[in-house]
């Protein structure tokens, strides 16, 4: 498949195909219907199934039992069924089932609008759901990169057995952009036979329990420790972050997503006008990209953080960075994006001061 | 004289493992029957099982085979998911009254009406028993229970719900049928329609779910021996035994 132009909901279902998913478990929500429907069409061309859940809570349970097989599964969904998804996220963490999930985020809270967002960032981060578990998040910025990082949360929840979460705000989902789709090098593996269900026979017997229920405190706190250490391991190794501009930067942009594309834009503008202006992007949003904040150079006077929604990420910014710098922010909600102008003109105050 | 051998613990019950049951809970019985099925139908290494919530989240602590976990109430849609992925496997859910009939309901609806192919057993005692004996969506009309301790009344609590009736409205499933472990010529008939209810998955038939009507002496406040009576005397009139749909 050449580079075409595609509206990225539907090139991160192509891409999931790509990657070797069979099986998509879905439920209508604006602005995501395209995915379900383009599985819909073409999963049965693979061979595949689409099943419609009769609610989110239903196709996020299908997927813990599609998952729990070994096989690629996913679904997707936008700000409010994510919110119905977290019990059935929080036991799909906790029973180790890899499985992949797209958030196309829509302005909160509650029904809120069906225009873009980024104000999940807390939920799909800090948990969602109950106890202590984490997804893995990451965080497109381009159509290209929501096929790739789709195809990359494949292979990471298989590789850690946990849900990785793809978080595109609705621009994501909604816009076209000429995009290439390959096959994953990986589309072809085998389910892993040492503990996915339905394997009970090539184990000579021996049976795979997958749960979340530890009724002693003892095997759920080994548990929950054996837990820790794997997001610790993700934290060590997943960890994905772009910076644009840092060296020498005076005044640091942190952003991710459809933000970090307007950002990108206001750089280029200051830049030009001679102003020392930079950008961290987090791709992955959980694990932080703490290590990229901790190099960050000692010349940065400010960080400005820039989202669409209240204010979500400054306190991991804070945090990254042990509060080194003053970091304040900009953002935009209800659906709105901060234009390019608006993050100039913030840039410029802040370097103003 | 040659010992004659009338009883033998089924193969894929798991050994070695004691009971946390009440003397006198139907579960056991239920379970038994299901490791028969599986064991008469050479299904062990073949069969995946979910796990609801409720006094039977631990039966894969009882069962030898590949278990699932699922979320109160969600146990229809892990077992859509895992069939979907492995149509080739046989995938069941047990569940309770609670579990299926009240947080649940949406699952069990739906997973019928797709005409799944799985199947289900559903075990209706009447009342919550894991957390203590509250008011269920099946607990019978006057029945006392911890949520409604001057007996469920119809004005505040609604009727106790047919679940097998209900399901058997829908054009989709294949088989639903309603028994009872409350004597030993009711299990027989249990045996049966379990036995049915996995064979009919087998030979890919469709959604079948059999309803055992069951005991609970600790939360209904009986002696076990009382409570297999009351089983009989009072809940079998109201959810009466039999097959409400075969296929027709």
């Amino acid at each position: 498949m050449g580079r075409v132009l595609m509206k990225g909901t539907e090139a991160i279902a192509e891409a999931a195909i790509q990657a070797g998913c069979k099986f998509f478990f879905g439920y209508p929500i604006t602005p995501q219907n395209e995915i379900p429907e383009y599985m819909s069409a073409h999963l049965p061309e693979v061979g595949g199934t689409y099943v419609q859940a009769e609610s989110e809570v239903a196709s996020i349970n299908m997927v813990m039992g599609g998952g729990a097989t070994g096989y690629r599964v996913m679904t997707s969904s936008s700000s409010p069924g994510i919110s119905l998804m977290s019990e059935g996220i929080s036991y799909i963490a906790g029973s180790e089932i890899p499985a992949v999930i797209v958030n196309v985020m829509r302005a909160g809270p509650g029904l809120g609008g069906i225009l873009p967002g980024q104000a999940d960032y807390l939920q799909s981060t800090k948990g969602g759901g109950n106890g202590d578990y984490n997804l893995i998040v990451l965080a497109p910025s381009t159509l290209q990169e929501c096929v790739d990082l789709t195809q990359l949360s494949f292979e990471l929840a298989q590789k850690y057995r946990n849900p990785v979460m793809v978080a595109a705000d609705g621009f994501m989902g909604q816009m076209m952009e000429a995009v290439e789709i390959h096959p994953s090098a990986t589309r072809d593996d085998p389910a892993d036979t040492t503990w996915g269900l339905g394997f009970m026979g090539e184990r000579g017997g021996k049976r795979s329990h997958l749960h979340s229920l530890f009724l002693t405190p003892e095997p759920l706190e080994a548990h929950n420790r054996r837990l820790q250490e794997k997001y610790g391991r993700i934290k060590e190794t997943e960890q994905r972050c772009e910076t644009y501009h840092v060296e020498d930067a005076e005044l640091l942009i942190a952003a991710y997503g459809t933000t970090a594309r307007i950002s990108r834009s206001a750089v280029n503008n200051l830049r030009a006008e001679g102003l020392k202006v930079g950008m961290i992007r987090p791709i992955t949003l959980w694990p932080y990209p703490t290590d990229a904040f901790q190099a960050l150079p000692d010349g940065i006077r400010h960080i400005l953080v820039a989202e669409m929604n209240a204010g979500q990420m400054i306190d991991d910014v804070k945090v990254a960075t042990n509060c080194r710098y003053p970091v304040s922010f900009y953002g935009r909600t209800g659906g709105f994006a901060p234009s390019v102008k608006e993050i100039e003109d913030e840039c410029r105050r802040l370097l103003a001061l | 004289m040659s010992e004659v051998k009338i009883y033998a613990r089924p193969v894929s019950w798991m050994p070695d493992v004691s009971s946390h049951y009440c003397p006198g809970c139907g579960h056991g019985i239920a379970h038994r029957l299901v490791c028969e099925s599986i064991d008469e139908l050479g299904i062990q290494n073949d069969t995946i099982g979910v796990a609801s919530v409720g006094c039977s989240a631990m039966i894969y602590d009882y069962i030898d085979i590949d278990y699932c976990e699922a979320p109160h109430g969600r146990a229809p849609a892990v077992a859509t998911g895992l069939k979907t992925v492995r149509p080739d496997k046989i995938v069941f859910t047990y569940q309770g009254d609670g579990d299926l009939a009240s947080i649940g309901m949406g699952e069990i609806v739906h997973a019928a009406n797709r005409g799944q192919n799985i199947t289900v057993v559903f075990i209706n005692n009447a009342i919550y028993g894991m957390t203590g004996g509250q008011m269920a969506p099946t607990t019978l009309l006057g029945q006392k229970a911890t949520t409604c301790p001057l007996g469920r009344d119809e004005k505040v609590n609604g009727y106790p719900i047919r679940v097998s009736e209900m399901l058997a409205t829908l054009p989709a499933p294949g088989y639903i049928a309603r028994v009872s472990v409350a004597q030993p010529k009711y299990t027989i008939k249990a045996k049966a329609a379990i036995k049915k209810a996995f064979q009919n998955q087998i030979d890919g038939k469709g959604f079948s779910l059999v309803e055992v009507l069951s005991s609970c002496p600790t939360n209904w406040g009986m002696r076990p021996v009382e409570s297999f009576d009351w089983l009989i005397s009072t809940m079998m009139p109201y959810y009466p035994l039999g097959t409400f749909k075969d296929f027709d």
